[in-house]
């Protein structure tokens, strides 16, 4: 090897491999937000990494206990902004455990329906950017394009791109819109084409089989040691979902499949999650067909703010109205660990209440920290190239790794 | 000592039967099984745990009771993907001297979470083989999750620089 690399091969100085240590980030485009990993190179493989987070440190479990229950809710948007619904269900249903409130049917089924949308959301933003990372540039503009109707989704529904909060403790923050069924729906009749044009745009582009079939692979018992979840487990043949695992907000009521497969490389990240966009489009349309009547908020006055026109006619209401607005409500002292299935994997809230009307502890367990946890042991010994796809297929958000 | 409550619950029944000595009480609020570790026994209860198909160690943290002693609780969340089940122990360290021994001797997965522990509680891991902060800068004074460490007004100032 040394002798090919040699410039002159008459010269008898012996050519000695160089050690170079290379800072990748943290402004890079294909580590997904701010991570700095320190690369201890030979020629082209990678000996050592070593990951530094925390640049996008923003205290948001520091500033929860600064914040009263329902207020809290608009930070946990912040933590992952791609999944900002399931975050904002995972804190809700936490507090909601705690409260031992009663949700109404159509709220959960509502839940269900734009977490769902969430999902195709992330692992649009995930497919086009993992895409464009390893060189196939169209895919990110297509993705793009159906991404944006999401958001105009979210948007009709909350006022808010990005940073919903539509989800409260309590159930939704308004009534969905008018005329949102008829929206939803023709979105959910043109996606399924869309997602066969992608699949034609890579599924047998060789460039892309090349770099992705046979890359990044990790024995499973090594995967659930480091603590990896989501899509990559399920990956590598495990079958991890706490949608089914744990059904919350009426997902045992849906039929929807797993999708698993073996090969546990790039490739199987990224079958596995265009399988889980088209079992989420099979969600929604259940949701749709099925969705109960009544209530989106329960029926419970001292958490729920009451209607408006309630609050003006009747002393009651009123004061209740006052007392939420003033000093929030209060939840029973005691502590819960609340698991949803983001897009990244298990999400968990452990939220530690004192009896007081601010959260003691809010404590989140987030997907990407645990994915990237394994990044070394993925990329140490493999060449610096697939770094580049292997971190991708991770689906790393550096706001939800650092809060 | 088990409560009443909790002698039928396999996973509690087992670590008392490991070592009488080991569970400190325990509950199942919210069907969720907390468990209340002696803390210089966390390694042994977590090795007998992983023996008991708890293959994943979610997630590690600490609740700040200040000025409660002993002020720091280190919770760890275990699940058993074959089982289907979550488990939370918990040790209640002082403020005075907050140690306890590393996970990551049993659980690979500690190692983040363990620096992440330290750096915004302050309680230190003994034998973690990197304790260096994760979250915050090097230079950094204080962990900012204490209770008793301010939310607005600390000594640093992003104002004028």
């Amino acid at each position: 090897m040394s002798e090919t690399l040699t410039p002159d091969a008459t010269t008898e100085k012996p050519v000695h491999t160089r050690r170079m240590t290379l800072n990748m980030g943290p402004q890079h485009p294909s580590t997904h937000g701010v991570l700095r990993v320190l690369l201890e190179l030979e020629g082209e493989t990678i000996l050592k990494c070593t990951p530094d987070i925390g640049f996008l440190h923003t205290g948001i479990e520091k500033q929860c206990e600064a914040l009263n229950w329902q207020q809290v809710v608009t930070l946990t948007d912040r933590v992952d902004y791609l999944a900002n619904l399931s975050n904002n269900l995972c804190y809700s249903l936490a507090v909601e455990k705690l409260l031992e409130l009663e949700i109404p049917a159509k709220a959960q089924w509502m839940r269900v329906l734009l977490c769902e949308l969430t999902r195709i959301n992330s692992h649009l933003v995930w497919l086009g950017t993992h895409a464009l990372d390893i060189g196939a540039m169209t895919v990110f503009f297509l993705c793009f394009r159906e991404r944006e109707d999401i958001l105009r989704l979210f948007e009709m529904f909350s006022g808010q791109r990005l940073m919903t909060s539509y989800i409260r403790v309590g159930g939704l923050a308004l009534d969905p819109p008018r005329g949102w069924e008829k929206r939803v729906k023709s979105f959910m009749e043109t996606l399924p084409s869309r997602v066969d044009e992608y699949e034609s745009l890579l599924n047998t582009n060789p460039i892309w089989l090349k770099r992705t079939k046979g890359v990044g692979l990790l024995p499973v018992e090594e995967m659930l040691e480091v603590g990896m979840t989501g899509p990559c487990i399920r990956a590598a043949g495990i079958p991890m979902d706490a949608r089914k695992m744990m059904p919350y907000s009426s997902y045992d009521k849906f039929d929807f499949k797993i999708p698993t497969s073996t090969d546990n490389d790039v490739y199987a990240r990224y079958a596995i999650r265009v399988a889980e966009i088209r079992e989420s489009i099979k969600i929604v349309n259940q949701a749709m067909a099925g969705m109960p009547e009544g209530p989106v908020q329960a029926a419970a006055p001292k958490v729920v703010l009451p209607d408006r026109e309630k609050m003006k006619t009747q002393m009651e209401s009123l004061i209740y109205h006052f007392k939420i607005v003033t000093e929030g409500f209060s939840v029973p002292a005691g502590e819960v660990f609340q698991v949803v299935e983001s897009p990244r994997g298990e999400l968990g809230y452990y939220v530690v209440s004192d009896g007081t009307a601010k959260p003691l502890r809010v404590h989140m367990r987030t997907p990407s920290f645990g994915n990237l946890q394994a990044l070394p042991n993925l990329i140490e010994d493999r060449m610096i190239a697939d770094s580049i796809a292997i971190m991708g297929s991770l689906d790393f958000v550096l706001g939800d790794c650092d809060r | 000592m088990l409560p009443e409550i909790l002698k039928e619950n396999a996973v509690a029944a087992s670590l008392e039967a490991a070592d009488p000595a080991l569970l400190l009480g325990g509950n199942t609020e919210h069907n969720e099984l907390t468990l209340e570790v002696v803390p210089e026994k966390i390694l042994t209860a977590l090795r007998i745990m992983k023996g008991q198909q708890f293959e994943r160690l979610s997630t590690v943290t600490a609740v700040d009771r200040y000025p409660m002693e002993p002020r720091f609780e280190v919770v760890y969340h275990l699940q058993s993907v074959a089982r289907n089940l979550y488990v939370r122990l918990k040790c209640r360290v002082g403020g005075e001297k907050p140690e306890i021994d590393s996970a990551t001797a049993v659980y690979a997965s500690a190692n983040w979470y363990e620096r992440e522990t330290w750096d915004l509680f302050g309680v230190v891991f003994k034998n973690h083989p990197n304790p260096i902060r994760i979250m915050m800068p090097d230079f950094w004074e204080g962990h900012p999750l204490r209770r008793d460490y301010p939310v607005h007004g600390h000594k640093y100032s992003y104002q004028n620089d």
